[in-house]
């Protein structure tokens, strides 16, 4: 009885037969395909993209140079120095990331203390050069002030969590 | 001219997979040495991605390292991480608190799923079936934005650090992984149906590539492709680490080890941990998610604003980091494709001594001139992909 099951269901190609039906039927089936550059996938607030140096209320740039995002870069993609400002506070003079070396692990979001430097939400800053890649103070800055209400907005979704 | 000898017959010619053939999986570059059609050695050459992660390892701190296990095996970061930390806290004699574990241990599950199914719908498309990948991919998206709302990446996750995991789950996940978990029993249906029981995809794999269980052993096999060979070790039961102990599932083992036995283990293995999955879900109690020690976790930022003393370990843990005792440990997780171990030296100070990794990978792919000898040149590819081959952990 095996034996004639087995041959009629390969003589009919049965297996076949039911995967193109299977197929058939995931053809008529909503499409999950998404448009890209009009539609995206969801992100959550924890997304880890691209860097954005972050500014007070007042304007005055948060970060104080303490280096600590620095030392934690496992890539070693930050260059900060720094230097007394006139009014005697501490800030950066220079504060460049490569992002060609970044691995985008998210530990100097983690290591700031005044919540200054943040991976933002934005993956699409692919560009056509190297040296557009080398981001220094005033694009991390410009970053900053473009992406500020989204980057304000995750990070109070995500304070209970950190 | 009449005194050159004849021409000699070379029967053999010598031929190069790779590194850029797309059945390569990465950059395996492949020396076959053929008769014909038929495979007479195949010389796999490595080293094409090598990046010298342990010796990289070797100068960064604890917490440092733990993103180079993301790039070991790109397509299961996670099970990486969960050595890696595992083998931290052994040195540390630290234990993660329950809700911890229960994280890592979905996380590590969901994992697995990722990686079998990536390997199983390239496998297939690598034999000519399109289809389970379109169909795959969706899925994986699906699971990749759980990745990315846990960790904030969808491959890169640095989510299991020494001590528990960086952030605890944000609310609505686990909601959200039930709801995936009840329709994907119903995926690898279809995808069953697409392959299983297909006359093209058994001619393909069943008895392709078959490695009996004592040469499997031999060869230093583990995972699912030892698995497929019929020895039921798994480290989840062998030797349990965080949560497993307490989870029901089981151990699906091959009879034939033939490529076909290898995708059957490992779509019955998503069915385990899709079952591993669900318990963590109902099982996962409240409570912290990593060790309460400042010393090695940092505190929590409005801690961190609000106290100096927390301020002080903020800036000790993101600059020195934790000092780790003298000793040493070889720590072992299941990771989807076999056994993934940490060798890890500490020498007392910051950084470790010596961190050597043991990727399954690398052992199976040094058993393709046995498997391959004999077989048909696109028997190779089958085989390469049931090896379920990545290239990050192997040259590491």
């Amino acid at each position: 009885m095996g034996f004639m099951d087995r041959t009629a269901r390969s003589l009919l190609l049965s297996e076949l037969v039911s995967g193109m039906a299977l197929t058939l039927r995931y053809f008529f089936r909503p499409k999950v395909t998404i448009n890209y550059p009009y539609e995206k996938g969801p992100l959550s607030p924890r997304f880890k993209g691209e860097h954005a140096l972050r500014r007070y209320p007042n304007g005055e740039e948060r970060c104080i140079a303490c280096k600590l995002c620095e030392a934690i870069c496992p890539a070693q993609a930050i260059t900060i120095e720094a230097e007394p400002r006139e009014d005697g506070s501490r800030r950066t003079t220079r504060y460049d990331i490569d992002m060609t070396k970044c691995i985008y692990c998210g530990l100097c979001e983690e290591a700031c203390p005044v919540d200054a430097i943040v991976e933002g939400p934005n993956f699409e800053f692919s560009a056509e050069t190297r040296e557009e890649l080398m981001y220094n103070k005033e694009k991390l800055l410009a970053n900053g002030d473009r992406w500020e209400a989204e980057i304000a907005a995750r990070l109070q979704a995500d304070a209970p969590y950190r | 001219m009449a005194d050159t000898p004849a021409g000699v017959e070379i029967r053999t010619h010598t031929m190069n997979f790779g590194p850029q053939h797309p059945a390569a999986h990465g950059v395996l570059r492949l020396v076959l040495e053929m008769d014909g059609e038929v495979v007479e050695r195949a010389d796999p050459h490595i080293g094409l991605l090598h990046r010298g992660t342990e010796k990289l390892i070797e100068y960064k701190t604890y917490m440092q390292a733990v993103p180079y296990f993301d790039r070991l095996d790109y397509v299961s970061p996670m099970a990486q991480e969960h050595a890696f930390a595992l083998a931290t806290e052994k040195l540390l004699g630290i234990e993660v608190p329950k809700r911890g574990q229960y994280i890592r241990v979905l996380f590590a599950e969901i994992s697995r799923i990722l990686n079998h199914l990536l390997n199983l719908t390239t496998y297939a498309i690598d034999v000519g079936a399109i289809t389970p990948a379109l169909w795959g991919f969706e899925e994986r998206e699906k699971l990749m934005e759980f990745h990315e709302a846990a960790s904030g990446a969808r491959l890169h996750a640095n989510y299991f650090r020494p001590g528990g995991v960086a952030k605890d789950l944000p609310a609505g996940l686990t909601d959200r992984i039930a709801e995936w978990a009840a329709r994907f029993p119903q995926f690898i249906d279809d995808l069953e149906t697409l392959l299983t029981e297909n006359r093209i995809w058994k001619q393909r794999t069943v008895d392709i590539g078959v490695m009996p269980l004592e040469d499997a052993l031999a060869w230093g096999w583990s995972g699912p492709c030892l698995r497929a060979s019929g020895a039921a070790w798994d480290l989840r039961k062998a030797q349990p680490y965080d949560t497993y102990a307490e989870l029901d599932f089981d151990i699906p083992v091959g009879r034939n080890g033939d490529c076909y036995d290898r995708y059957l283990v490992r779509v019955a293995e998503m069915r385990e941990s899709l079952k591993i999955i669900d318990q963590c879900l109902t099982r996962m109690p409240d409570g912290p998610v990593k060790v309460q020690d400042n010393k090695i976790v940092p505190p929590s930022r409005s801690e961190m604003k609000r106290s100096m003393e927390a301020l002080i370990h903020h800036f000790k843990l993101y600059t020195e980091g934790y000092h780790v005792p003298a000793g040493e440990t070889y720590t072992v997780v299941e990771a989807p494709k076999g056994e993934f171990g940490v060798y890890l030296v500490a020498d007392g100070t910051n950084r470790p001594y010596r961190c050597k990794i043991r990727a399954p990978g690398f052992a199976h792919l040094q058993a393709m001139d046995r498997l391959s000898k004999g077989h048909m040149l696109a028997d190779a590819v089958a085989i390469i992909g049931s090896l379920d081959i990545v290239f990050g952990e192997i040259d590491r």
